[in-house]
C-alpha cells in the first residue's frame, strides 16, 4: 500500500499504533528523508542493526512520524563496508543517533557528517563493535584513555567551566563544557554516554517476557512509558490482543507517572530560585501520591505493573475511589501552590525569559514532548493518534508559545489538572473483565513498535524477534532529541541559571546512554 | 507572602520519626572502627554518586529529602563536593564509562569515610549484572561499608542504610 504523504510502497504493521515498515535502498536514504521533511514528518528515532546472521549485511533504521501514522523505514547496508548518506543535515537531531550507532555498530555515514564518538568512551576498543553479533557481552576490555575533540572557543576573556561527570545535585552523570565570557555562556558542549550500560545487547540476551522488566529500567523515572511501549511492541509483534480493562489502567497508570513527576520538578525549580517553600510543599505531595502507590498497586514509582499482554494487578473500585479522592486533594493543593509560584515576583523573574527555545527553532531541531509543547508545537501522541484507552477520554492538548522556563513551568501544572481529569474519566469508563491476556506465540521472524507519549516525550520500542527471542530491540527515549536543545537554550544566560533550565528540561541520561 | 505563611500552617510538620539502623544491612568485611566514626561527629555530609544507574534510586533519595523522612533533622545533609563529604551514597551498577570517575571521587573524599551502595544494582549489579560497558556491584570499584537493597529501595531503608553506616560498635 502507500501513504498519502510518501511515495513509496509501506507495509501496515500489526499493533496498537497506526505504523508501517518500507525498505529502501541506501542511497536513496537522503532523497526520502529530504520528502519526508518537506511534508512535516518529523525524526522519531534512527538506529542500526546487525542482520550478518540473518543471511544478510547490515541495516539502517529511520522511524518518521507522519499523520497517518509512524513509518520505519530500513535501508538494507553492505557486510563489509556498511555505510549511508548521513541524514543530520536534514534533521539534525540525527548527529547524535548517527554517531552512537557507528560507535555500537560500525555503521557509519559518508563523509562531511560528524564523525566523532559519542556512546564510546573508554571502555571498548575503537574498531569493535557491542551490538555486532560476533561482539562477547562479557568480554571485559582495558580501560584507554578517552579523549573527546570539544570545540574549543577562542577570544579575549573567554574561559571554560568543566562541568562533571559527577554533578553537584543528586542528579544522573555527565559532562557539560561552558565557554563563557564573565557568567554569561557563550557556547555549552554536552559530553554523554556515561551511563551506558549495555542496554540493547543484554535484549538481545532475553526472551520476549524477560524484556519487560529491562525495558522497565530504561529510565526509572519513566518506567511505565517504557513498559507500556514494549509491551504494545511485543503485543504487536505476536498478535496479541490486551483486554480492554489492561488498557484503561495502563492509562491511569501512566498519567500517574506524569503527575509523580511534574510534581517533584515544580518542587526543585521553585527550590532552584530560592523558593524552598515550593521543594518541601511539592515533594509533600508527591510523597503521599507514592505512598498511595505502593498501596494500591504494590510499587511507588509503578514498576513491572505494565506486562506484555495487560498489566499485573487489578484495581477494586473501593481502591479506584481513594485514588480519586487523593487526586482531588493534590489538584486542589498544586492549584493554591500554583497561584503562589504566579504571583511570587522573585520566582517568576528568574523564570520569564530564562533558557528560551523559540518555535521556529523547536521545529527545527524536533523538539518532543511536554517541552516541545511549551515552545509552539502542538504534538501528543494522546491527542494525535489516539488509540484506547485514550480515545475515549479526549486529551486535551496543552501549549505555550514562549518556550521560556515559565512556559515549561506553566505547562506542568496545566498537564498535572489535565492528567488528574484524564485518570478520573478513565476510572469512570474502566471497562470490566480481565485485565492479562496470554502471549500468542510470535512467527519465526517478527516486527513490532511501541510508542507512547510518556511524561517527558514520546518513548519509542522497536522491536524485532527471531525464534521468540529478541533479535534487536532499539528503545528510544525523547532526551535524544531535547539534549542538543538544552545547548541552544543557554546561550546568553547566565551561568548561575543552568540548572533552573536544565531543571526545566529534565532530561535522561540512562534513557539515552542505553 | 501572606499565602506562603497560610499554606506553610495548613500543611503541618510531615516529618516521621527516623528509622533504626540495621546490623543485617552491614557488609561485615568492611566495618569502621570507633576511632574512625569518632572522627564525624554528629553531623554528616553526603555526596551522592550516580555511577549508571537507571534514575530509580535517585528518584528516592530526592523522596528521601522529602518533609516527610527530612533527614536535615538528624543534622545529615547533601553537599556539592566529595572534597565536603564524609560519607559517599553510590547507585547503579558501575557503568564502565562510569568506573574512573567513580574512583575519582572516592580518592577525593577525605578519610575517614563511609560508602553506602544503594539499591539491587548497587548491591550486585542487579539486571544489568557485569558486562562490556557494566562492572556491576560497587563493591566491584571502590570499598563498600553497606548496601541497602531494593528496585529502587524506600526512603526509609535509604535513611536506615545511610544510619547503618554511621552507628558503628560504641556510637
Amino acid at each position: 500500500m502507500k501513504l498519502k504523504e510518501l511515495d513509496i510502497e509501506v507495509e501496515p504493521l500489526a499493533g496498537a499504533m497506526p505504523a508501517f515498515r518500507a525498505a529502501t535502498a541506501p542511497a536513496e536514504l537522503s532523497e526520502v528523508c529530504g520528502w519526508a521533511h518537506a511534508r512535516r514528518a518529523r525524526l522519531v528515532a534512527l538506529w542500526g542493526s546487525d542482520e550478518t546472521r540473518r543471511g544478510a549485511g547490515f541495516a539502517l533504521h529511520v522511524a518518521l512520524a507522519f499523520p497517518s501514522g509512524l513509518v520505519w523505514l530500513t535501508a538494507p547496508l553492505d557486510r563489509t563496508s556498511p555505510r549511508y548518506p548521513g541524514i543530520a543535515d536534514i534533521y539534525p537531531a540525527a548527529n547524535r543517533m548517527q554517531r552512537a550507532c557507528a560507535d555500537l555498530l560500525g555503521i557509519v555515514p559518508e563523509e562531511g557528517a560528524d564523525q566523532r564518538k559519542w556512546l564510546r568512551h573508554g571502555a571498548w576498543p575503537e574498531g569493535t563493535f557491542p551490538l555486532r553479533k560476533d561482539f562477547d557481552a562479557d568480554a571485559r576490555h582495558a580501560q584507554r584513555p578517552d579523549r573527546y575533540p570539544f570545540v574549543p572557543v577562542a577570544g579575549e576573556g573567554v574561559h571554560e567551566i568543566p562541568v562533571g561527570p559527577v554533578h553537584a545535585g543528586t542528579i544522573e552523570p555527565g559532562h557539560f563544557r561552558f565557554s563563557v565570557v564573565g557568567e554569561k555562556i557563550l557556547r555549552l558542549e554536552e559530553r554523554l554516554g556515561y551511563k551506558h550500560k549495555g542496554i540493547e545487547k543484554l535484549f538481545e540476551s532475553m526472551t520476549l517476557e524477560e524484556g519487560a522488566r529491562l525495558a522497565g529500567r530504561v529510565s526509572g523515572d519513566s518506567t511505565v512509558a517504557y513498559a507500556w511501549a514494549y509491551a504494545m511492541a511485543v503485543e504487536g509483534a505476536t498478535g496479541t490482543e490486551p483486554p480492554r480493562r489492561a488498557l484503561g489502567l495502563r492509562g491511569i497508570l501512566l498519567e500517574l507517572e506524569r503527575i509523580a513527576n511534574h510534581l517533584g520538578d515544580l518542587g526543585y525549580l521553585g527550590n532552584d530560585v530560592s523558593l524552598p517553600f515550593g521543594f518541601f510543599q511539592f515533594w509533600r505531595l508527591k510523597e503521599t501520591l507514592l505512598r498511595l502507590n505502593a498501596r494500591l498497586f504494590g510499587h511507588r514509582y509503578l514498576m513491572d505493573l505494565v506486562v506484555p499482554g495487560g498489566v499485573a494487578r487489578d484495581v477494586q473500585r473501593a481502591e479506584a475511589e481513594q485514588l480519586l479522592a487523593q487526586l482531588e486533594t493534590v489538584r486542589r493543593e498544586v492549584a493554591v501552590l500554583q497561584a503562589i509560584y504566579d504571583e511570587h515576583a522573585g520566582a517568576q523573574d528568574r523564570f520569564i525569559m530564562t533558557g528560551q527555545v523559540l518555535p521556529e527553532l523547536a521545529e527545527r531541531m524536533g523538539l518532543v514532548g511536554f517541552a516541545a509543547r511549551a515552545s509552539g508545537i502542538a504534538r501528543d501522541l494522546r491527542v494525535d493518534y489516539p488509540v484506547p484507552p485514550y480515545q475515549q477520554v479526549d486529551p486535551r492538548l496543552i501549549s505555550h508559545t514562549r518556550g521560556d522556563v515559565a512556559a515549561r513551568v506553566s505547562l506542568r501544572f496545566e498537564e498535572v489538572f489535565e492528567s488528574i481529569r484524564l485518570i478520573q474519566a478513565l476510572v469512570e469508563e474502566l471497562p470490566p473483565g480481565a485485565v492479562r491476556a496470554p502471549l500468542a506465540r510470535p512467527g519465526p521472524r517478527a516486527a513490532g513498535i511501541g510508542w507512547i507519549e510518556g511524561w517527558r516525550g514520546e518513548v519509542l520500542v522497536a522491536l524485532e524477534t527471531d525464534a521468540g527471542r529478541i533479535h534487536r530491540l532499539h528503545p528510544h527515549d525523547p532526551s535524544w532529541q531535547n539534549w542538543p536543545l538544552l545547548e541552544h537554550a543557554v546561550h546568553g544566560n547566565i551561568v548561575p541559571d543552568f540548572p533552573l533550565i536544565n531543571k526545566s528540561f529534565n532530561l535522561s541520561y540512562s534513557g539515552a546512554d542505553l | 507572602m501572606y499565602q506562603i505563611l497560610k499554606q506553610i500552617a495548613r500543611s503541618g510538620i510531615v516529618t516521621e520519626p527516623a528509622p533504626q539502623p540495621d546490623e543485617a544491612l552491614r557488609a561485615s568485611a568492611q566495618r569502621l572502627g570507633e576511632a574512625i566514626l569518632g572522627h564525624f561527629g554528629r553531623a554528616l555530609a553526603i555526596r551522592h554518586v550516580d555511577a549508571g544507574s537507571c534514575n530509580g534510586c535517585e528518584l528516592e533519595i530526592h523522596a528521601m529529602n522529602s518533609p516527610f523522612t527530612n533527614p536535615e533533622q538528624l543534622g545529615i545533609k547533601f553537599v556539592a563536593s566529595p572534597r565536603h563529604a564524609d560519607l559517599l551514597l553510590v547507585t547503579g551498577p558501575v557503568s564502565r564509562n562510569m568506573e574512573t570517575a567513580l574512583r575519582r571521587t572516592w580518592d577525593a573524599t577525605p578519610d575517614p569515610k563511609l560508602v553506602v551502595a544503594i539499591g539491587d544494582c548497587g548491591c550486585t549489579g542487579g539486571i544489568f549484572g557485569e558486562s562490556y560497558a557494566s562492572c556491576g556491584r560497587v563493591s566491584n570499584v571502590i570499598p563498600v561499608d553497606v548496601a541497602v537493597p531494593g528496585c529502587p529501595p524506600t526512603p526509609e531503608a535509604i535513611l536506615q542504610g545511610i544510619l547503618t553506616a554511621l552507628s558503628g560498635k560504641g556510637r
